[in-house]
């Protein structure tokens, strides 16, 4: 066989070697380049911006933030569930009449983040923004980027509706404090959700049936229910597991005060053992006795599904529920709130005491070119005249305390907006932990499922949860947060 | 006539091996990186913390209860799976005795053929939502509706935590049949024909013919099998993510590696501990092949 075949034949294993390696040393440097890749580079976080010059008008009562009358104002609002034209046709009219020589300029867009990363890299940003949907925009990175306008001014402001009364005022409890990161107002939440147990008023009425306003009434309830054929309580063990431990947050803070919610996003130790905590997660695991064990293999909608179909009574969810179920939702069923039952006599807060929260965060960009107009914007969005239009247009109730009041409203939103009036100032306040510390919330989805489908007794579950905190707390891996309200 | 010689060494050697130094390597030497960082997949800066990870990993309950997974995976599904396909495999082409001169497979043994190797047809997610359907654990489940026309209680297949692993072990055990099916029956028609004639001749019925021949002459082939069963044993992870309680539950009872690291990285944004795990399993996978490979050697018997 001839040698100069043109094949690679006559290469010796010494000399591929020699090449292999030749390749190696070619690759390597390479290869480094590549490990710095995944990690990125080195871009430090842009200092605080200070506030952005505006040329501002007179200070007037009507005018507490100084608008520039003929300054342009830009709003960039995300079309989704809410649609826009609560802002085309509500607040955008309410600001040009308060303002009759701006130029309001309309933004609509599905894509927050794409329409407005650029614009922030470039500065030219809007006044005012809806930041929602799938692809909002980090608030907490804004914010340490000092791109994020503070809203203490428009919280302190007077309000619409009446000037001796602060905006902050005229809002449902905890709004201001759920707008909070490390501890400055920089969102304006609006749209006001409600957890609790939602029911079919409808299917009540036809069987005699009342809620249940107490844990000993929630027993016999089931009975009932029970006897029906109908599953009292139940939730999807599968996925929404957080469901079922809202309601356990819901009564423990019922019997303590809010207290222990700061006091469980705060880590604090021995929060999981309190009374209050291990009475809460008993009841609620004596009434999961009632839930069929199948519950926990099925999804949130499955299950969303057979209480449509009557088959359960009542069902811990938020105020999104008779939205999400629009389409499987008969034409009979009417969906009613219901606050958690109470547990002791003893309970600090009454049984008409809800979870109230506020999301869908609006924005004021702080190197806005009318960063005024932009506040004064929230401030006639937050008047009840704003409010209400939001809702007519929407569907959603705001904030805005008893602005949705006369308004015709579907049933559940009606429910809700009774369920709100009746708890007055007892709201149940929002929890952190679910945003701060994933880790040990999955534990307690984890360990949620344990106590409700019956494996570990409620003090097992307290002296699990108890170690996952003091586990968290103790990792100097997690960054710790804290909050006082 | 030697000058092609570079050129073609570089088309078909060096283009391959940089292709796969830059996105097979190198992405292997910076997950062993990042699992020595504490890299949180949002910072521009990792901090080097040396081995801090990995002494974490020895306190970390879950990591343990997916590796003591992993150990089940590793000996109940490769070795179900490989006695399932090679029954199927001998009675498709062994087992319907001679017809001209040649073994033949049992009658319609061509559909059969088919039908075991359809499953491996269909994404892995496919099977996983099939088997959300097949497993439901209420009556409207396919499985637990069946068995309530006899009269049997439904069975909590997912739900019930010293089930819900052997579950998915099944599923996976479903799926992966008809490859190795196909696979061994490759591997049986390589066997020269007059092995199997002269057995039969020396009066060796299919029960020897099974045992005494074709599994030893198979021996390669299910060393084969073996190993990609074993990696296989230690992924799982779509199925685990598709069809488990609360992903990994109820209780822990079902999660495996991949699934952690996943949620150790995107839902608890620790990269660097997501990496060390990742990198734990890596020597478990090598280690794993390489004693497989050691321990099954045998003698090659050549045709």
């Amino acid at each position: 066989m001839s040698k100069s075949a043109g094949t690679p034949g006559d290469i010796t294993r010494r000399q591929m070697l020699r090449r292999i390696g030749m390749t190696a040393l070619v690759a390597g440097p390479g290869a480094g380049l590549l490990t710095a890749c995944a990690t990125g580079g080195g871009a430090a976080p842009a200092a605080p911006a200070s506030a952005a010059p505006s040329a501002g008008g007179a200070v007037s009562a009507a005018n507490p933030f100084g608008v520039a009358a003929d300054a342009p104002l830009e709003v960039v609002i995300f079309k989704g569930g809410l649609g826009d034209s609560y802002a085309t046709e509500v607040h955008e009219p309410l600001y040009q009449k308060a303002f009759p020589q701006a130029k309001v300029k309309h933004v609509a867009t599905q894509q927050i983040a794409q329409t407005l990363q650029p614009r922030f890299a470039g500065g030219d940003v809007p006044d005012m923004i809806a930041n929602s949907g799938t692809d909002l925009m980090d608030n907490g990175a804004l914010q340490q980027e000092g791109q994020l306008l503070e809203l203490t001014e428009l919280w302190d402001a007077p309000s619409i509706d009446d000037p001796s009364k602060k905006v902050r005022d005229m809002v449902a409890p905890g709004t201001v404090e759920s707008g909070l990161i490390s501890g400055k107002p920089y969102l304006m939440n609006y749209v006001f959700s409600a957890y609790g147990l939602w029911y079919d008023s409808a299917l009540f009425e036809k069987n005699g049936w009342t809620p249940p306003k107490t844990f000993e009434e929630f027993k016999t309830f089931a009975e009932k229910a029970k006897a029906a054929g109908i599953t009292p309580f139940a939730y999807a063990g599968k996925n929404a597991a957080y469901y079922a431990y809202w309601m356990i947050l819901i009564s423990a803070a019922k019997i303590e005060g809010n207290q222990i919610l700061v006091d469980v996003d705060n880590l604090v130790d021995g929060v999981w053992q309190r009374d209050a905590m291990k009475q809460s997660a008993a009841a609620w695991a004596e009434i999961a006795k009632y839930m069929d064990k199948s519950f926990e293999g099925l999804i949130h909608t499955e299950v969303q599904l057979r209480q449509n179909q009557g088959k359960v009574a009542l069902y811990p969810s938020g105020s999104w529920l008779e939205n999400e179920q629009k389409a499987q939702t008969p034409e009979t069923f009417k969906y009613a709130l219901t606050p958690t039952p109470s547990v002791t006599a003893a309970d600090k807060m009454p049984f008409e005491a809800i979870r109230a929260a506020a999301g869908e965060a609006y924005i004021v960009p702080a190197k806005a070119k009318n960063p005024k107009g932009g506040l004064e914007y929230l401030r006639i969005m937050l008047s009840k005249e704003g409010a209400r239009g939001f809702t007519e247009k929407s569907g959603n109730i705001t904030v805005v305390t008893g602005a949705a009041d006369g308004l015709e409203l579907s049933p559940g939103n009606a429910s809700l907006s009774a369920a709100q009036t009746a708890a007055g100032q007892n709201i149940v306040t929002f929890s952190s932990f679910e945003n701060w510390y994933k880790e040990f919330e999955t534990e307690l989805r984890k360990q949620t499922n344990a106590l409700m489908f019956g494996r570990i007794s409620a003090d097992e579950f307290c002296e699990k949860m108890q170690k996952a905190a003091d586990k968290t707390k103790s990792d100097s891996s997690i960054t710790k947060q804290n909050r006082t309200v | 006539m030697r000058q092609g010689k570079y050129p073609f060494i570089v088309g078909f050697l060096a283009a391959p091996v940089l292709l796969y130094v830059v996105f097979v390597i190198s992405p292997y030497i910076q997950a062993f990186y990042i699992s020595m960082t504490n890299w949180k997949g949002i910072s521009a800066n990792p901090q080097f913390i040396g081995l801090e990870n990995f002494t974490r990993l020895f306190d970390d309950e879950v990591f343990w209860a997916a590796v003591r997974h992993h150990g089940v995976l590793l000996l109940v599904m490769p070795l179900v799976t490989i006695v399932i396909a090679l029954f199927f495999a001998f009675l498709l082409n062994l087992s319907g005795g001679q017809r001209g001169g040649r073994m033949t497979g049992i009658w319609g043994s061509k559909v059969y053929r088919v039908i075991f190797f359809l499953p491996q047809v269909l994404a892995v997610a496919i099977v996983g939502v099939l088997f959300q359907a097949i497993y439901r654990p209420d009556g409207t489940g396919v499985i637990n509706g069946l068995l309530g026309k006899v009269g049997v209680g439904p069975v909590g297949w997912l739900i019930d935590p010293d089930i819900a692993l052997l579950s998915i072990i099944a599923v996976m055990v479903w799926q992966a049949v008809g490859f190795y099916v196909v696979l061994f029956s490759a591997g049986m028609s390589s066997i020269p024909k007059d092995v199997f004639e002269a057995a039969a001749l020396d009066g060796a019925g299919r029960f020897t013919l099974f045992f005494r021949i074709t599994i030893p002459l198979l021996w390669d082939t299910m060393q084969v099998a073996w190993v990609y069963l074993g990696i296989a044993a230690f992924d799982a992870f779509a199925l685990v993510q598709v069809l488990s309680v609360d992903r990994g539950g109820p209780d822990n009872s079902t999660t495996v590696l991949p699934m952690e690291i996943w949620r150790t990285a995107f839902n608890f944004s620790k990269f660097g501990y997501a990496s060390a795990m990742g990198v734990a399993l890596f020597f478990m996978t090598i280690t794993f092949a390489a004693l497989t490979l050691r321990v099954t050697r045998r003698e090659r018997i050549e045709f």
